[in-house]
């Protein structure tokens, strides 16, 4: 996979990793059926960390940042995010939610409802925040994303970077405190991907605890503080990106690496 | 062939230019369209000779007609031979057809009824209404009925208060015990009110304040005016109904979902017709002794849970067309169920199955027609009545004629309006 080139470089002196723990997935077992698609995973994620996921597909990287929020449901063992433990638990489950923020391949954005509306719908109707200050913050996050001047349009005017863009500032009018994007520029021109990347990266220099499934290599390089390889459903290598793109350790990643840089 | 590739680099981009003139205007539609080839035109041309065979037999027939005349023999007479219409069967029995025998110096109050209803639709069909008619949207159910059938206002009153007691109960038990209970005992209290409570409420409320309009029993009703009532009624009561029938076929509650498969199934697998001779027959039984069970609303009853059935399976088809995403972001903003439905699932699935939706309306508001046979006087069976009538005896054409003409007007404006709200709420695609 080419890689891009970013204009804008991050400032790895703004990433701060905390000691505080935000996401802690502790002998985690999940199955389709009778397929055992995630298998013992064990992983504690610090705020302020980047995590980017990778794999070849079917290893349950999506899968596994699903369960984080419980879109999937795990079977055995534990998941805890912000101090949450994920159980059926209905309530834990909308708190857990409403912390974590998730950015979806193909947008997801809501076709029937303006940018704006889907910028607000969510802390209206969630948080009950008063419609005003939602649009007053939606348009704050729409800013950021750079499209303040899409907010009246539909998402099927805009371009896929453009309402993956929306996506994230839907997000992000939840202020949440965890992101997590599932594979966000796999269904992207090569011209969208970078103007969606770029958005990341501001989003990494803020601080924003993120878990990212991609085949970017280039962000990972440029933003992660540790890189996770999975297959078949378990974590096999994980590092800092220098290392593990210089110098991976299994035959696995390295057949892995050899085949999409 | 040469390996040599010729290399090419374009200096200038092209300007768009208009298409040629034999394309566009009337004449390059008719050539599209009428005369594309030999084979279509011979199509066209024969097409056009029949319409025009139709039109000469059709319009001297139709317009030729005579409307001032009080038998059939005396139309003939009239005519001296000649193939025209008899239309004054419809001009003297006009009222009939309309109302049936409902008492003419009452005739303002179906009026009124419908008038209401068009102003109640309003802000619920068109966007950009006073948002204030919506109080009216919310009285008509309660003032319409009451309006045909007459009587003693708190009757209505009392029906409108089920709703209170119904919203009040899931209130207090969402708060005290969960969700779903107040889901479950919210609309039993509601539907005990109804059966056990209202009736006597409003007796004695109207015993102490008696205020009422003169009563009409359900046998003077006819004509349109009962096919209009049956079929609005039963269109207002299957849409929700459906949707919740929907909802409940796709639950995870397997309770839930076992009823609503086994209703939808059920009532698709009988005719209508059989329905209705349950409601004329067989209702009776089931119900406690001594219940005056109203053969109007028993047949309304029959015709919504008929129409939900099919409408539960329009919608979900809709709601199997909306992609998985959707739920998902609707789940990972942290919306609940009910508010993932209301504002995100059921906008979008119920714009998809418009067309079903419209299709379900329309024939369930032709298949009032068969209240006729049943005894209910709707059109058709007015028009049996007329035809069995010494004076009108043998008029066939000019009566289904006219009953078709006004259920076509009817089903031709839902389906306009159908149309008119697919390009409204088109967004663009997904």
């Amino acid at each position: 996979m080419s890689e891009v080139e970013f204009d804008h470089h991050a400032d790895r002196s703004r990433m701060q990793v905390s000691d505080e723990v935000a996401i802690e997935v502790v002998n985690m077992n999940k199955w389709y059926g009778s397929f055992h698609v995630l298998r013992d995973i064990n992983l504690t994620v610090n705020r302020g960390e980047r995590i980017v996921i990778c794999g070849p597909s079917g290893s349950g990287k999506s899968t596994l940042i699903r369960c984080m929020n419980r879109l999937e449901e795990h079977q055995e063992g534990k998941i805890i995010v912000d101090g949450i433990e994920l159980t059926s638990d209905l309530k834990n489950i909308d708190k857990v939610r409403r912390e974590v923020g998730m950015v979806f391949q193909h947008f997801n954005l809501f076709p029937h409802l303006t940018i704006l509306e889907n910028c607000t719908l969510a802390p209206i109707w969630v948080r009950k925040t008063p419609r005003r200050e939602a649009e007053e913050t939606a348009m704050h996050f729409l800013e950021k994303v750079k499209i303040p001047e899409q907010a009246h349009k539909y998402p099927g005017q805009l371009s896929g970077g453009q309402q993956q863009r929306v996506a994230i500032a839907r997000s992000l009018c939840m202020k949440p405190r965890i992101m997590l994007f599932d594979e966000p520029t796999s269904a992207l021109d090569p011209e969208m991907i970078k103007e969606v990347l770029d958005t990341m990266i501001e989003l990494a220099e803020e601080g924003m605890t993120m878990l990212v499934v991609t085949h970017e290599m280039g962000f990972a390089k440029e933003v992660a503080n540790r890189v996770i390889f999975m297959d078949a459903g378990q974590i096999v290598e994980q590092n800092e990106p220098e290392e593990f793109f210089s110098n991976p350790q299994s035959e696995r990643t390295k057949l892995f690496l050899s085949q999409i840089l | 062939m040469s390996d040599k590739v010729t290399a090419y680099v374009r200096t200038e981009m092209l300007e768009e230019k208009a298409p040629p003139s034999l394309n566009t205007g009337p004449l390059g539609w008719i050539r599209e369209n009428l005369f594309p080839n030999w084979f279509s035109s011979i199509l066209t041309l024969v097409s056009l000779w029949i319409i025009y065979k139709m039109l000469v037999a059709f319009i001297p027939w139709a317009f030729g007609g005579v409307w001032n005349a009080s038998s059939l023999n005396e139309c003939r007479e009239i005519l001296q031979g000649v193939d025209a219409a008899c239309w004054a069967v419809i001009h003297e029995r006009f009222w009939q057809l309309m109302y049936g025998f409902y008492p003419d110096h009452l005739y303002w109050r179906p009026n009124l009824a419908l008038i209401l209803l068009i102003v109640a639709l309003v802000p619920v069909l068109f966007e950009g209404a006073p948002r204030k008619l919506l109080w009216i949207s919310v009285a008509t159910p309660f003032v319409g009925p009451w309006l045909l059938w007459g009587g003693t206002i708190w009757t209505p009153v009392a029906a409108a208060l089920g709703f209170v007691v119904g919203i009040a109960v899931y209130r207090l038990t969402a708060s005290a015990l969960s969700n779903l209970a107040g889901l479950v005992l919210g609309p039993l209290a509601a539907v005990i009110w109804w059966i056990l409570l209202a009736g006597r409420f409003s007796d004695l409320v109207s015993s102490i304040l008696p205020l009422g309009i003169e009563p009409v029993e359900s046998r003077m009703f006819g004509g349109f005016m009962l096919a209009i009532t049956l079929g609005i009624t039963g269109i207002a009561a299957s849409f929700p109904l459906g949707i919740i029938l929907a909802l409940g076929r796709q639950s995870n509650l397997i309770i839930v979902k076992t009823l609503s498969v086994g209703f939808i199934e059920f009532i698709r697998g009988v005719p209508l017709i059989t329905l209705l001779f349950v409601a004329q027959v067989m209702l009776a039984y089931f119900l406690p002794k001594g219940t005056d069970f109203d053969i109007i609303l028993r047949v309304m009853i029959m015709i919504t849970l008929f129409a939900a059935a099919y409408m539960a399976e329009v919608i979900r088809g809709g709601l199997a067309a909306l992609p998985k995403g959707q739920y998902e972001a609707a789940d990972a903003l942290g919306l609940n169920y009910w508010q993932a439905q209301r504002l995100i699932i059921m906008p979008q699935a119920l714009k998809i199955a418009i067309p079903g939706i419209v299709s379900t309306f329309i024939g369930l508001f032709k298949d009032t027609t068969l209240v006729s046979i049943i005894g209910l006087a709707d059109p058709i069976g007015w028009v049996k009545f007329i035809q069995a009538d010494a004076a009108w005896n043998g008029i066939v054409w000019e009566l289904y004629g006219f009953v078709a003409l006004v259920f076509f007007i009817i089903c031709f404006s839902m389906s306009r309006y159908s149309m008119y709200l697919e390009r409204k709420l088109e967004t663009g695609h997904k």
